[in-house]
């Protein structure tokens, strides 16, 4: 689940201009980048950050939603809930891994994200109010995170894109169980109906920012597309997004809270499409800068698992050194 | 006969949403797939037992009304599985009593009289034995890890012990179903808790207790107080809007 | 504390086929790596066996002397079938 590409990665690299043209060749001919072979810094940097905030995404990701497995409203829903949050802390876990394979740890990683350093997808900051939201962040966030996540796929480097076919395979029933419980209480009665809309109402925006700045405003994409780290800019992800999504809230009887969302011919090279209103991208920044309702208590979430959790870990290391040595002393 | 399928049910639902409730908390992110794993696993049990229960009752009841419109004097798990989770030494404690239990439960359910539970039992059989696979291999690493972690393990054995008697209690409706040849008997899995329990704990550096009260009542709907809020919590939603679909 | 160790995972989808690398995890040791190998990478019935190897425990080529390594069998082209020109009356072989 994907998150507004990244947020402040340095691109800037000092090799000389044969060795990153030789990489840029190796690039524009499609060839993967593997772990050990020669790379610009930046590239290496603009990675490690990358997928290091897809990861942490991955992670805080499960708090929103796990909010409500101890409480879904029925065995099938609560099994499917759980196992999507489930995935998504596998997803968390391939994506530590990728990173991993560039010489940065899964504990260096989890300590920038503990002191607030690291970046992740804003709209976990947003909280989970009614059952409707896990529907509703099923349909929308993970229809945005797949449209961000499928290009990936392709991404240059080995590591990541492997990492990205495996999500993307088992996140495909993630964003059409969100569907189905839409569905399903679109169809019920007067009240669950109203909270899917109320859902939809709140979810909207946020899910529209999930694809990053506006192209003009988004200051890192330009190399990471020519690297091939990001294959299609935030802009064009979104508007495909939104084509998609209206149709299908449409089919709910849903309305999208955009007073100005309009049909336009002239879109998408005259194919057509909807245009948007104007985003608040003063909500957008203040969230991402920590000023989101739910920021410090996600942090502290995982803060809290990560102190709690470290006398587990640490007894597990010792419980292994004490089994090494006795092996030792038996041979 | 419905009755004894809902004890089992209950506990499997119980202690699978006790399990549910460490997604996203646990020690470590690979835990964060392994205790989910559980968790699903024993849903997948309770649904196919309240699916049999209801059936078997007759009153047109299914998996959600058995699960969500019962209040706490009506559940009929054992008091182990509703403990709340405590520590993670705890919870894998109470995870390995449990699963120790039903591993030879469910073997011998495999001969059940009744279709639906000798399928439930197959593939429950292999589920759990991973459970205590899992629980147990924790067990030894916590209780001969650190000072801290032994520390914690013993408070954990000492915290849950007085829960195991009841595992092995068979209240009326559960001697209806052993005597119809539905279920296995209760007491007969004793032999084979005291010797995989007697195993882990050598490994682990734990004493078993002696001399301990057991606590029972579970099977009677007498529970502790921490029943009701996890029920209360478990069934707002589907309580808030009786008769809808979801 | 120190740091978990990393574990490489390998996975053989059925009988017949060889393992394959899926990805890496953290374990404590090869028992906790072997489950959590079981837990994170075959939720949705991937495989039927599992390896685990500590990532430190694996010797790589450098991607450096890859032209020394693998370059001089690009050559070698009488080692492949095609080399080998059989008439089409003498049939497959």
């Amino acid at each position: 689940m994907y998150s507004q590409g990244l947020i402040g990665a340095d691109g800037r690299t000092g090799e000389t201009e044969a060795f990153l043209a030789a990489f840029q060749a190796r690039i524009d001919a499609e060839e993967k980048i593997e772990p050990k072979d020669a790379m610009p810094e930046g590239y290496r940097r603009t990675l490690v950050r990358q997928i290091g905030q897809h990861a942490h995404s991955e992670i805080v990701g499960m708090l929103p939603e796990g909010n409500w497995i101890t409480r879904a409203p029925s065995l099938k829903r609560k099994a499917a809930l759980l196992a999507k949050v489930q995935d998504e802390g596998g997803h968390g876990l391939y994506l530590y891994s990728a990173a991993e394979t560039l010489g940065v740890t899964r504990d260096e990683m989890t300590e920038e994200l503990l002191a607030g350093k690291a970046k992740y997808s804003s709209i976990f900051n947003y909280p989970t109010l009614t059952w409707a939201d896990i529907g509703t962040i099923g349909w929308l966030v993970d229809g945005a995170a797949i449209m961000n996540q499928i290009p990936l796929c392709r991404c240059s480097f080995g590591p990541y894109a492997r990492a990205m076919i495996r999500i993307c395979k088992e996140e495909s029933f993630h964003q059409r169980q969100g569907y189905e419980i839409m569905l399903t209480l679109c169809r019920g009665t007067e009240a669950q109906k109203a909270m899917a809309q109320d859902a939809l109402d709140r979810w909207w925006w946020p899910s529209l920012m999930m694809f990053g700045p506006h192209d003009a405003e988004s200051s890192h994409t330009e190399q990471s597309m020519a690297w091939k780290i990001k294959r299609f800019s935030n802009d064009e992800l979104r508007q495909k997004f939104i084509d998609a999504t209206v149709p299908q809230a449409d089919y709910l009887g849903l309305k999208v809270p955009d007073p100005a969302m309009r049909w336009d011919e002239a879109l998408n090279g005259g194919k057509g499409g909807y245009r948007h209103g104007a985003i608040d991208w003063d909500e957008f920044w203040r969230v991402v800068k920590g000023e989101g309702v739910m920021n410090r208590d996600r942090i502290a979430a995982r803060k809290k698992a990560w102190e709690d959790g470290a006398w587990v870990r640490e007894a597990a290391l010792a419980h292994a050194a004490k089994r090494a040595a006795r092996k030792v002393a038996a041979e | 006969m419905h009755e004894a399928l809902l004890e089992i049910a209950d506990d499997c639902l119980v202690l699978g949403h006790r399990l549910s409730e460490w997604c996203g908390h646990a020690p470590m992110l690979e835990e964060d797939l392994a205790l989910p794993n559980m968790a699903l696993d024993l849903i997948g049990v309770a649904r196919g037992l309240y699916a049999r229960a209801g059936e078997i009752e007759g009153k047109g009841r299914g998996e959600d009304d058995l699960a969500y419109f019962r209040g706490e004097r009506e559940f009929r798990n054992c008091l182990l599985v509703e403990r709340p989770n405590g520590d993670f030494a705890a919870t894998m404690l109470r995870q390995l009593y449990f699963g120790a239990f039903m591993e030879p439960f469910w073997r011998a359910a495999a001969a059940s009289t009744d279709d639906v539970v000798r399928g439930i039992a197959g593939k429950a059989a292999k589920e759990v034995a991973y459970h205590i696979r899992h629980a147990g291999e924790w067990v030894i690493r916590l209780g001969d890890g650190t000072e801290e972690s032994a520390a914690r393990m013993a408070h954990a054995v000492e915290a849950h012990h007085r829960y195991s008697g009841e595992l092995f209690e068979s209240s009326r409706a559960a001697r209806a179903a052993e005597a119809a040849g539905v279920l296995p008997r209760r007491s007969e899995m004793r032999a084979e808790w005291d010797r995989v329990i007697g195993m882990v704990f050598v490994e682990a550096g734990l004493t078993v207790p002696e001399g301990v009260f057991m606590q029972t009542g579970g099977r009677a709907g007498l529970h502790g107080e921490d029943l009701g809020h996890m029920l209360a919590e478990m069934q707002s939603v589907a309580r808030a809007h009786p008769g809808a679909v979801w | 504390m120190a740091e978990t160790p990393l574990w490489e995972v390998f996975i053989r989808p059925r009988n017949g086929l060889a393992h394959k690398h899926v990805g890496s995890l953290h374990a404590a040791d090869a028992v906790m790596a072997l489950q959590a190998a079981r837990d994170v990478y075959t939720r949705r019935g991937e495989g039927n066996s599992v390896w685990v190897v500590p990532s430190s425990a694996i010797t790589a080529s450098d991607p450096d002397h890859a032209g020394e390594m693998f370059e001089p069998t690009g050559d070698k082209i009488y080692r492949h079938p095609t080399f080998y020109d059989i008439p089409d009356e003498v049939g497959h072989m």
